[in-house]
């Protein structure tokens, strides 16, 4: 596939490693954190750890959608649900997210809730116009990737003037969970991160320059294929080296300084910011997600719907609140493997193939390192 | 559910759609969120939306970056006396 396999050819893959072998500075450790789900699974599906020198470590970030999602706001849709008779929407990953009184939207639907997997926005929108007698809500899940769609979703449905569509809007951004992860007390040390692909084709790779400018933290925005993430650990091995911090970006075949400028102001039509969010692991943090704006209020199921968020503890076994701040590995997880698996997940991490226990489980649980 | 990868745009269907082709698959995207995509650009799809348009000539740079300054072809050089 054109713009596929050459970005997965072996004997480059070679050549990379062979650079950062030769290029990273044995007397020193490399932490580095590639923030984005979708790299955690290109890392564990290729074995790039298994390509890089000991010294260079891979922690894995908080940006997996459905992982960061706490529990709570996953009872918010069951309950809409099961105790509303909504239409509840959402894409296919977040069904299977463990929730409250041994829940998931799978479990529920399977109780005879009416839970719609979906794939695009414009399939909830369908389901909206085809089923005028009944209201249905759009769980609106992910990072800034997963924004726009909901944002065109919404604004089509107010000029369409669909009166029985709505969202519940869990939207949430990935430079404020970058600053939580920094801000952590006693959290990781970290060099340096992979920035995200697809977040960055349209944000742009601007928004990521405080973390190089203030926090002294290198970032090399990757693209998602293997020999992407390998290149963006070189030119962060090369950026440690050299003691500069700096935006960087290997994935310029999609991503600009400024992003999708048009995406970006849909979204801004669309959304404002949310005082406070709480995050799986991240706990609750100021800024960090979205909210709609008042003209579009009509469309707010948190408004439309009594359905107030409620705090609730993740499992006490479970250990995704520490692997989401990169403090601990999915194997430190007593349960990883044996009652918590992709079939059975107990915690969110297990549940997408970018959660980092799930991507563990899939390509590297048989290769333990240390 | 971040996974995606490059498709061609293969027809261009009712307004701000088009039909890609995703590895063999022909599935019907939006194309709300990008300017003047046209047949035969390829773009990054996600949840059905294109959300960027790929920039063929960058890809090929990227592509040289790999094999720069490799290792192997200093070895290679030196085996055969940078004849290669
Ligand atoms: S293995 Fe399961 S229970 Fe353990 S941290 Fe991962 S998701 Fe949570």
């Amino acid at each position: 596939m054109k713009y596929v396999d050459e970005f997965r050819d072996g004997e480059l893959a070679g050549n990379i490693s062979a650079n950062i072998a030769r290029e990273a500075d044995p007397k020193r450790d490399y932490r580095l954190m590639e923030f984005c789900g979708g790299h955690t699974h290109a890392i564990s599906r290729y074995g790039i750890a298994d390509l890089l020198p000991g010294n260079v470590r891979m922690i894995h970030g908080p940006g997996c959608p459905v992982c960061v999602l706490p529990i709570g706001r996953v009872d918010q849709a069951i309950r809409l649900a099961r105790e509303q008779g909504v239409i509840l929407c959402t894409y296919a990953d977040t069904v299977r997210v463990p929730a409250s009184d041994n829940l998931s939207l799978m479990r529920a639907k399977a109780g005879g809730a009416d839970v719609r997997m979906i794939y695009s926005t414009q399939d909830a929108l369908k389901v909206a116009r085809d089923n005028p007698g009944r209201e249905v809500v759009f769980l609106a899940i992910g990072f800034e990737t997963t924004t726009p769609p909901t944002a065109v979703a919404v604004r089509q449905a107010a000029a369409e003037g669909l009166k029985n569509f709505s969202i519940l809007c869990d939207h949430v951004l990935t430079p404020a969970a970058m600053h939580a992860i920094l801000a952590v007390e006693g959290g990781v040390s970290l060099d340096g991160f992979v920035g995200p692909a697809h977040v960055s084709t349209v944000i742009g790779s601007k928004p990521y320059e405080p973390f190089a400018d203030d926090y002294g933290k290198p970032v090399v925005i990757a693209g998602f294929e293997p020999l992407d993430v390998m290149q963006a650990i070189l030119m962060l091995v090369r950026q440690v080296n050299d003691g500069r911090a700096e935006v960087e970006n290997e994935f310029t075949r999609a991503v600009t300084r400024e992003g999708n400028l048009k995406a970006q102001e849909l979204v801004a039509e669309v959304f404002e910011l949310r005082d406070m969010f709480e995050w799986r692991g991240l706990g609750s943090v100021p800024n960090s997600a979205l909210k709609l704006r008042p003209r579009y209020a009509a469309f707010d199921a948190e408004l439309k719907f009594r359905v107030g968020y409620v705090e609730v503890p993740d499992n006490k076994a479970c250990e995704c609140a520490a692997i989401l701040r990169g403090q601990k590995r999915p194997q430190e997880c007593k349960i990883f493997g044996t009652v918590c698996t992709p079939e059975n997940p107990v915690g969110s991490c297990m549940v997408s193939s970018e959660g980092a226990c799930a991507a563990h489980y899939s390509y590297g649980r048989f290769r333990e390192t240390v | 559910m971040c996974l995606a990868i490059p498709a061609r745009i293969e027809e261009l269907t009712t307004p701000g759609n088009a039909i890609v082709n995703l590895g063999g698959v022909r599935k019907e995207i939006s194309l709300a969120l990008v300017d003047d995509a046209g047949v035969g650009d390829y773009v990054i799809v996600h949840v059905g939306y294109a959300l960027q348009k790929l920039d063929q000539e960058e890809a090929e740079r990227t592509l040289e970056m790999f094999a720069e300054m490799g290792q192997l072809d200093e070895l290679r050089e030196e085996m055969t006396g940078g004849a290669a």
